[in-house]
């Protein structure tokens, strides 16, 4: 979606510029720039402000599969939360009962959880439409009912414990540290699915999206590349859910209901479908929003507002609707989500003050 | 084996299977109508049944009135939400609208846990009598009532789309909706009389249960039961969406039992529907009465 965005006057003139990742210099720099700056984050903030740079990095990894799947496929997943669960838990399981080093288990989690991925997304990426909406709706129940159930994998009502991401004998220890792992995941995802896109897999991505007609008859086969598609966003679901697992060392399954996987959907819709850096844009914006609505009912305590609304007592259900609402206004008034309002703000300086 | 149990069960899975089938008939009406599968639709079975409690406890309306007024109510609730959230998404791709529904599912939940709080709420009595005995099996009130509304309401659909205009004029716009545009019928108000009447037919179905179980936000389970029950009848078709709920609600009771004696996983009740979902995705995706256009590939 991003291509259709570039300005008139902005010629390309052979594939490898129009496929480049970086459409110019600037670009490139400005992201070298902003991970050095995350690597220099924690000698700056505090541990608050870790643990959200390092919730947005976890988070945006399992968006960032989502993104594949809905916005550059155009097949939708309800049941995201369930398989970031199933990285989390294969990840505690691998690390503390097959005594796998956590450097390991995480590769190794993400890879278990496309394959469980694909036992529900198989029969139903064959189809098109919105069966795997539906398919993935049943892994969501079946899956959690699996995690409450199995007392030998995820320890059923106890929750499971993982053991802390050490490398070369050293042991990690706390937000500060965990971070440049979280750092080191999301810098190598989000670079391998830009270059996924560069690919011909990524094209084809893109054309059963467009127009899985026309697709079909250029020679791509649908149900390998929605599978595939599919394969991936439980990857890095996985993945997530894994380094999830080794940052809280205790996973349990509550909280991961149906209402999370809504949260990942927003995520992506919010950033933008299609775009890779639109996913980290949206995911920080659910992960900081809940803290936003916390500082300002914490503002307005003890006011007519917070009195009439009984703010103190709801503040959860009120994150709902926020949350609820906002997938709404984005979706009727921004489809291209925070990633498109980027693009204009850029296009607005690039051609000031002759903007078109 | 204990068969007093087993057949306790199975009446209740009748029971509970055929108002899955009457909401699957009102989410199948939505879906064949205008093309949108709506993951709201046991958020309007939520509603309905909120409102209906709120009318006959904090206003004291008896049941005879306090019905008619929460059907009401929820003919133009199901307006509006047409109006307001789904008539922009028109011409949208289908998982944008699908998005849609599901953000609304999340806004109705907590809207409704924000004003009617946490705690399931017991619904009035209804009926003065607790059980009737029916072939030697005690029989709760209530779950006769229950299985006489549903089958009144399935009646009703059936008279409303063979026999009345405006399910005429829904089916041919199910059917063709260009079509139907030139033959003098406006698509947008059969849009909105879809929705209309499924939030309808929805909230008594959700007073029903809500009579039955009490009022929670566990009521929406309903509208995600509806999915197995659809799957399995076909997602187009209303009679197989009917049949598909009976199924479904019959098979899980009968998981129930099978866990109850010879399993003791516990909980098998709850996820059973979405195994059958799995396999009849499986073996059969188009269902055991939709159209079988749905394109393999």
């Amino acid at each position: 979606m991003a291509s259709s965005l570039i300005p008139a006057g902005d010629f390309r003139t052979s594939y490898a510029v129009d496929t480049t990742i970086f459409p110019t210099v600037t670009s490139r720099n400005f992201a070298i720039a902003g991970v050095v700056l995350c690597a220099l984050a924690p000698f700056a903030l505090n541990d608050y402000w870790m643990s959200m740079l390092i919730a947005i990095g976890i988070y945006g990894i399992a968006a960032l599969g989502l993104n594949v799947l809905l916005g550059f496929t155009g097949q939708i997943s309800i049941g995201h939360a369930a398989f970031f669960l199933f990285g989390a838990f294969t990840s505690a399981y691998l690390s503390t009962k097959m005594a796998i080093p956590a450097f390991f288990a995480i590769p190794l989690s993400g890879v278990a959880t496309a394959l469980i991925g694909l036992v529900f997304g198989l029969p139903a990426a064959r189809l098109k439409g919105l069966y795997l909406a539906i398919a993935t709706l049943a892994a969501q129940y079946i899956l959690l009912d699996f995690f409450a159930r199995a007392e030998w994998f995820s320890g059923g009502s106890v929750p499971a414990t993982a053991e802390p991401f050490s490398i070369f004998g050293y042991t990690l220890s706390g937000d500060h540290q965990y971070f440049y792992v979280v750092l080191v995941y999301v810098v190598v995802s989000f670079l391998l699915v830009t270059n996924l896109m560069r690919t011909r897999d990524g094209r084809a991505l893109i054309a059963v999206r467009d127009h899985y007609l026309s697709a079909e008859i250029m020679g791509i086969n649908l149900t390998y590349y929605r599978t595939l598609s599919f394969g991936i966003a439980a990857f890095f679901a996985g993945i997530g859910g894994a380094l999830y697992a080794h940052y809280q060392l205790v996973v349990s399954y509550e909280g991961f209901g149906i209402e999370r996987s809504v949260l990942f959907l927003a995520m992506v819709i919010i950033g933008g479908l299609g775009s890779v850096m639109g996913t980290l844009m949206g995911t920080a914006f659910v992960v900081l929003l809940p803290e936003a609505m916390e500082w300002l009912s914490a503002a307005l305590r003890g006011g007519v507002i917070d009195q009439t609304l009984g703010l103190k007592n709801n503040i959860t259900f009120v994150r709902e609707i926020a949350i609820g609402a906002i997938i709404i206004a984005f979706l009727v008034f921004e489809p291209d989500g925070l990633a498109h309002r980027w693009h204009q703000i850029k296009a607005y300086w690039k051609f000031y003050p002759f903007s078109h | 084996m204990n068969t007093q149990l087993l057949i306790q069960l199975l009446v209740n899975g009748l029971v509970v299977g055929t108002l899955y089938g009457v909401v699957a008939m009102s989410f199948v009406l939505i879906y064949k109508a205008t093309q949108v599968v709506n993951f709201a639709q046991g958020e309007l079975l939520l509603v309905g049944a909120w409102v209906c409690w709120a009318l006959m406890i904090k206003y004291q309306v008896p049941f005879y009135l306090a019905m008619p007024i929460t059907m009401v109510f929820m003919f133009a609730f199901g307006i509006l939400v047409q109006l307001v959230f789904m008539r922009p998404m028109i011409g949208e791709p289908i998982i944008s609208v699908i998005m849609v529904t599901v953000a609304l599912s999340t806004v109705l939940q907590a809207a409704m846990k924000w004003i009617f709080g946490v705690n399931p709420q017991p619904f009035p009595q209804v009926f003065a009598s607790q059980s009737v005995s029916v072939l030697g099996l005690q029989i709760q009130t209530v779950y006769v009532m229950s299985l006489i509304v549903s089958v009144a309401m399935i009646a009703g659909m059936a008279w409303f789309f063979q026999s009345s205009k405006h399910g005429l004029a829904m089916r041919a716009t199910a059917f063709n909706q260009q079509v139907a545009q030139s033959l003098g019928i406006s698509v947008k108000s059969v849009f909105a009389m879809s929705w209309a009447i499924s939030a309808t037919v929805s909230a008594v179905a959700g007073v029903v249960v809500a009579a039955v179980n009490g009022v929670s936000s566990g009521l929406s389970i309903y509208g995600i039961k509806v999915f197995p029950a659809t799957i399995l009848g076909g997602l187009d078709s209303i009679g197989g969406a009917v049949l598909g709920g009976i199924i479904i609600g019959l098979l899980e009771n009968f998981a129930q039992f099978i866990d109850g004696e010879y399993l003791h996983w516990g909980n098998l009740y709850e996820v059973a529907p979405f195994y059958v979902l799995i396999i009849i995705l499986m073996i059969k995706p188009y269902g055991l009465f939709g159209t079988k256009d749905i394109e393999r590939i």
